[in-house]
């Protein structure tokens, strides 16, 4: 049920542009923090291309560590995205107005963060480069597209390719906004991105279609890439990762960990941009309550994922599980996601109460993600350290600092890019305010005034 | 000229000397493992020894198995390369081609057996050792995969001076560094698909004959011979 905050054009307009135009003191200080956060980060990988992986804590047989851990982490994020825009905008659910462009800067962002540690990962990057990307037409070499280390990058990309039309799509009205309210350099800048929109009937109607079209295309897509992401693990030999289930699975982990950062977001833009008006409590409430059934969801997924895992009674895949669960350090871990990702969180979010209440939003959501980044570990490691019988081989693994720089660099990184996103482009969409306000009628039922909503079919 | 190359190790004679291992990181240029790589748990070894303790004290026993790789036909590790730095040649050889390898590592996490390795850092040699090095051999980069070749130096050498000589390769022309070295003859190296040759009289005759982890149905070319042993327990079949 939406609640009425009547508002003018004019007043949304002037108040959603604010970040465009004034830079509060926090923003600096922010940029400076995470400059120096990414100073270090760009010093780690510059050290890592130099010395060569030897300076990570990997060894044999833990060649997949912490990197690998935050590439699924970050894709993980960008999953809220489209769960965000694309499903809420074809199931016409109104709440989603002021999240819906948030939601898609950090989509694009995570998703090229995240592409980054695959290829900081490989022994040789230049390398990579070389052999991956330019396909090698001259010679006839081609990548291997048996492995899913092709499919990958391919499903990441496509994701990325959609996502940002998707985002610009809806940019554009916005662009058309800025251009008739800026001048200089600026007003050229805008004047391009804008594509010559004047928004009349036609070019709404297009418009609409698009946003449609695309949610509609990149659905599919939604659902590929963090299951193609899964097979990078369940498709191998090793115990406990060989399991077919990991695809819906890694989907909906995704899903708990992107739509709680959007939580996350929503509340720091909240109160970095003073946006009460536009992100407000009831939109809390209404994302708390969808990720009360995703979250029940995860952890469905979660224990089955072990159940089936005693289904097969597999000695090897029985001895990975029991280590997980029963065996320091991982034992501890595994309380450790189960308390930060569900079991506070989620009784929480029960409550009509707390789901209204941004603070308590805020780090309920932070919990999660750090919950859910915890269980990305959990899953790989352990199947990797105690790979097959060969006690000879068992080994451990242990981050070195540069790995450590490298995973508070990447949220250095997203983190920098939304600020400097925010600063050039609206962080809410103007236009779907607006047109929420348009499409807002009172209706009389009886004695009470009941809020609806037009749409156009 | 066709071969499926293959070997036969047996258990029965190894006595875990880790000759095969020493020949074989002077026959391949593998960078020396000093004990802050094995502290590291960096070793490179293309075979090593693994070691493992039987019964309770005092009455123990040590079991050693060497390890090389598999060469398996159905290789686990071959699937999953996204820029196919590592295929199966036609005479059954895993190859690792070291120009082509990205280093993502994926072969050697899919690998049962881990027999593949990873540079973590610039191999180095002490000078005294430098002039020691192989030259029909690349020395690797950081950065990449190696793995065991089967001695593929010393297997393309014979093939071509047989061509030469326009005769076929015999059996026991030439063998691994490993099957050379190893005092015990614990080690048999041949061409499976020559009826004639030692290691496919070997594989026909043998009953103690397995494959390690054959159940995962990767077909190596590797067979073990089982130690002759009347005082082992029963074991349970672990596939």
């Amino acid at each position: 049920m939406q609640e009425r905050h009547p508002l003018r054009g004019e007043a949304i307009t002037r108040e959603l542009l604010r970040p465009l135009t004034q830079t509060p003191m926090v923003f600096w200080i922010a940029v400076i923090i995470l400059g120096a956060v990414l100073t270090a980060f760009a010093f780690a990988v510059g050290w890592m291309f130099y010395w060569g992986l030897g300076t990570t804590g990997l060894n044999t047989p833990v060649f997949w560590g912490f990197m690998i851990t935050n590439f699924v982490f970050w894709i993980g994020i960008s999953h809220a995205g489209v769960m965000i825009s694309a499903i809420l905008r074809l199931t016409q659910a109104e709440w989603r107005r002021p999240v819906t462009r948030a939601a898609e800067v950090m989509t694009i962002f995570s998703l090229m963060t995240a592409m980054l540690f695959p290829f900081l990962h490989t022994g040789r990057p230049w390398r990579t480069v070389y052999w991956v990307f330019p396909y090698d037409f001259e010679r006839g070499v081609w990548p291997d597209p048996r492995g899913p280390l092709v499919w990958d990058p391919a499903a990441v990309f496509t994701y990325l390719t959609g996502s940002t039309l998707f985002l610009y799509t809806t940019l554009i009205p916005d662009m058309a906004l800025l251009r008739d309210r800026s001048t200089g350099w600026r007003k050229t800048v805008y004047t391009i991105l804008a594509l010559g929109w004047r928004g009349n009937e036609r070019q709404w109607k297009l418009q609409l279609v698009a946003g449609i079209l695309l949610s509609a295309l990149i659905l599919p897509v939604f659902v590929s890439v963090h299951s193609i992401v899964s097979w990078d693990f369940a498709v191998s030999l090793i115990p406990v990762w060989h399991a077919s289930i990991f695809a819906p699975y890694f989907v909906i982990g995704a899903v708990h960990s992107g739509v709680s950062a959007v939580i996350t977001l929503m509340a720091l833009m909240r109160w970095l941009f003073g946006f009460h008006n536009y992100l407000r409590e009831e939109h809390f409430d209404s994302i708390g309550r969808l990720l009360i059934v995703v979250a029940t969801g995860w952890i469905w997924f979660f224990l089955l994922d072990i159940i089936f895992a005693m289904f097969t009674r597999d000695p090897r895949e029985l001895e990975v599980m029991h280590q997980r669960i029963f065996e320091w350090p991982y034992a501890l871990l595994l309380a450790f996601i189960f308390v930060f990702a569900y079991i506070i969180p989620v009784p929480v979010w029960m409550f009509r109460k707390f789901r209204r209440n941004i603070k308590i939003m805020f780090w309920t959501s932070l919990m999660v993600n750090v919950g859910m980044w915890a269980e990305r570990y959990w899953l790989i490691l352990p199947g990797l350290e105690r790979k097959f019988e060969f006690t000879f081989m068992w080994s451990w693994y242990r981050p070195s600092i540069v790995e450590l720089t490298l995973i508070f660099g990447s949220f250095a990184l997203v983190t920098m890019l939304l600020l400097l996103f925010s600063k050039i482009f609206p962080p809410v969409a103007v236009w779907e305010e607006k047109e929420g306000v348009n499409f807002a009628q009172d209706i009389q039922v009886g004695k009470r005034t009941v809020h609806a909503t037009i749409r156009e079919e | 000229m066709s071969a499926r190359w293959g070997m036969v190790i047996d258990l029965d004679r190894c006595t875990g000397c880790q000759a095969c291992v020493v020949a074989c990181q002077s026959e391949n240029n593998v960078p020396i493992n000093t004990e802050e790589i094995f502290h590291q748990r960096r070793a490179i070894e293309w075979i090593r020894v693994e070691r493992y303790w039987e019964g309770e004290y005092p009455n123990v026993k040590a079991r050693y198995i060497p390890i090389p790789c598999m060469h398996c036909a159905q290789a686990p590790c071959e699937s999953v390369c996204p820029v196919y730095a590592t295929y199966q040649t036609t005479q059954g050889i895993n190859m690792q081609v070291y120009n082509r390898c990205i280093g993502t590592r994926y072969c050697a996490v899919n690998c049962p057996w881990h027999v593949r390795f990873f540079n973590y850092w610039e191999p180095r040699w002490p000078e005294s050792l430098k002039q020691q090095l192989n030259p029909n051999v690349g020395v690797r980069s950081r950065g990449i995969m190696e793995k065991c070749t089967f001695c593929i130096q010393r297997i393309v050498r014979t093939q071509q001076e047989a061509s030469l000589e326009d005769r076929e390769v015999e059996d026991g022309e030439f063998t691994t560094a490993c099957a050379q070295a190893c005092p015990t003859d614990a080690i048999v190296f041949g061409d499976l698909d020559n009826p004639e040759s030692r290691v496919a009289q070997m594989v026909e005759q043998t009953d103690r004959g397995y494959q390690l982890m054959g159940g995962l149905g990767t077909d190596p070319a590797v067979l073990y011979l089982k130690k002759i042993d009347p005082d082992a327990p029963e074991q349970e079949d672990y596939h």
